[in-house]
């Protein structure tokens, strides 16, 4: 397999998986497969979006994380955290308790990412008026899009606007603030709480940039029981010099609508990464016409909607327009600081997005026609039914499978058996072929097995 | 050599657009330079559309060899009496129907031809129109 260039933050529980085809099923970009009854991902095909994730009834994707025990190494611990953190707490807890709660766990500093939000406002403006720019504009928002468009779409990728996300904005912020105050670097530690794999994977090896600035990374779904678990029961003391930056705009940031409400005249705001891939589809074509700006992001209802989060995605984003609505706008916000914002957003552009497509049959183009033809012969002879009992997501996908070497016939079962029938195998050989692919004691009869009992199958 | 084949159905704007997308997946696999791709799929797609909007019924042949892609669109309808004039950008015969619908602003054929390397266009009225498009990369 072509190593991958891309940093992976989705794994396999190879205990916990229990290989069935949940999982297979929703990617995206086909990226999974099932070898001798488990999961694999072809890590070149994966954006990270965590449908995956989603899908598994087993619980057997997670995703690497730091320990918390890390901020003992720091002088100033940072907890960078996107507003839907906030956002799915039930509404009896306050905003300030939330706070006080991850102050009590050994943070120094609390930065919303969304803050100041103004350079990112005023940055991407400048870039979607300037004359040499493809339209319509697509957002960097969302790292599992960008990835998504680089492997599948790469025609596309001129229409990617090179300006980072808030993360960058805001962990590039609060280092130079603390270095303006006469802080060391190395006392300096950030850690992200994410709330989905993608951030993860762009925050480690950020799109054609410098090495990563963020020292930690900390799973939301981990981090919001934790700070259930130490929200105080009142109110004491004051923690809003902590979030002097935040401002309306940057609250509804990465909900939907947060950007495309923003900018251009004419923007549309996508959700969910198979609306995603259909409108790419039709963007390709050139079937949509004259529009500015692309909103696009791989979850459902955004941010709010990300694998890693605990509280409902509708909720989430209620409580966020709610809280919104006590912040000042972007424009009524003053931003006192004492940094050079001229350096700060020269950091959050993007230097190059290269196309990298991972579904050729191969490089060369006489030879990709040879196994093309070669995938149409043997589709002749599959059924059609995409079943996903050879491992592959569809009959298709099996057929270029085949013409890479990476499958076989038999791992048909509809096929096996024609052959059975016609005498050409025989049925003990049949057998172990479907045992090799799911594994040994697969099909014995067990009334423990998971999803027998109301286990959510 | 791979050839893909294509129907459409006049009035179909549903699905004008299939031969493109097809085409497009396979080129991609093809590892077929994304520049070469995009010109092809927007022209194709521009074609499609003008047979969902004209016509009554058309096919679509695109055949990739090793190192052009050839796309031929035929179909049976009311053909283009002066196709000098149709290749005029903003020059369009469709009906209040299909403008609604957001089509027809005369753009097709000019579209076609700005992005395609050779676009030959032959017609008969009353009887049917075939375009022969060539990409070479």
């Amino acid at each position: 397999m072509i190593q991958s260039e891309f940093h992976h933050a989705i794994q396999i529980d190879e205990a916990k998986c229990v290989g069935c085809i949940h999982c297979m099923r929703v990617c995206p970009t086909e990226a999974i497969r099932i070898r001798e009854g488990k999961a694999m991902i072809i890590q070149e095909r994966c954006i990270d979006c965590g449908q995956c994730m989603r899908a598994c009834p087993a619980k057997a994707f997670y995703i690497k994380q730091n320990d918390l025990k890390m901020l003992q190494d720091f002088k100033y611990r940072i907890a960078l955290f996107p507003a839907v953190m906030i956002g799915q707490f039930p509404d009896k807890i306050s905003e300030e308790q939330i706070y006080q709660a991850m102050i009590s766990m050994g943070f120094t500093h609390l930065m919303e990412v969304e803050q100041p939000i103004k350079l990112l406002v005023d940055l991407t403006r400048e870039y979607l008026q300037a004359d040499q720019v493809t339209k319509p504009c697509i957002s960097a928002f969302c790292p599992a899009v960008v990835r998504l468009i680089q492997i599948k779409y790469p025609s596309l990728v001129d229409n990617i606007l090179p300006v980072k996300a808030p993360h960058d904005l805001a962990a590039h912020f609060i280092l130079q603030t603390l270095l303006s105050q006469g802080v060391k670097k190395e006392e300096i530690g950030i850690f992200y709480i994410t709330p989905c794999a993608a951030k993860i994977a762009a925050v480690k090896s950020p799109v054609g940039e410098q090495p990563s600035m963020v020292n930690g990374i900390i799973s939301m779904s981990d981090f919001y029981n934790k700070v259930r678990q130490s929200i105080p029961r009142e109110e004491i003391g004051d923690t809003s010099q902590q979030r002097q930056h935040l401002t309306r705009e940057g609250i509804l940031w990465s909900t939907s609508r947060g950007e495309s409400s923003r900018f251009g005249n004419r923007a549309i705001a996508i959700d969910g990464i198979h609306s995603v891939v259909k409108f790419l589809d039709r963007l390709e074509n050139d079937e949509v016409k004259g529009f500015d700006f692309l909103e696009m992001r791989a979850c459902d209802q955004s941010c709010a909607g990300g694998i890693l989060l605990t509280g409902n995605r509708f909720t989430t984003t209620e409580r966020l327009e709610q809280r919104s609505k006590k912040y000042p706008t972007y424009q009524e916000h003053q931003l006192v600081s004492n940094i050079n914002t001229k350096d700060l957003t020269n950091n959050l552009l993007i230097d190059e997005i290269k196309p990298h497509n991972v579904f050729r049959l191969d490089d060369d183009i006489a030879k990709a026609m040879e196994k093309m033809n070669k995938a149409q012969r043997i589709i002749c002879f599959l059924p059609g039914i995409d079943c996903g009992a050879c491992g592959a997501p569809n009959c298709q996908a099996l057929a270029e499978d085949m013409v890479q070497g990476k499958a076989k016939m038999s791992d048909c079962v509809f096929l096996q058996q024609r052959w059975e029938n016609e005498g050409k195998i025989g049925t003990g050989k049949a057998f172990l072929n479907l045992e090799k692919k799911w594994g040994e004691g697969r099909f014995n009869a067990d009334c423990n097995k998971r999803g027998r009992r109301n286990e959510g199958f | 050599m791979i050839e893909l084949k294509f129907n459409i159905e006049g009035g179909d704007f549903d699905r004008a657009g299939t031969a493109s997308s097809e085409t497009k997946k396979v080129l991609k696999q093809l590892n077929i330079d994304p520049r070469v791709i995009k010109r092809t799929v927007v022209a194709l797609y521009e074609g499609e559309v003008n047979i969902a909007a004209h016509a009554f019924r058309g096919e679509v042949i695109v055949s990739v060899s090793d190192h052009q892609i050839q796309a031929i669109l035929k179909d049976e309808g009311p053909g283009i009496p002066d196709i000098s004039q149709a290749m005029l950008e903003g020059f369009s015969t469709a009906s209040s129907k299909v403008r609604e619908m957001g089509f027809g602003a005369g753009m097709g054929l000019p579209n076609m031809k700005k992005n395609a390397d050779q676009l030959q266009v032959e017609s008969v009225p009353g009887s049917g129109t075939t375009v022969k498009m060539i990409f070479n990369f």
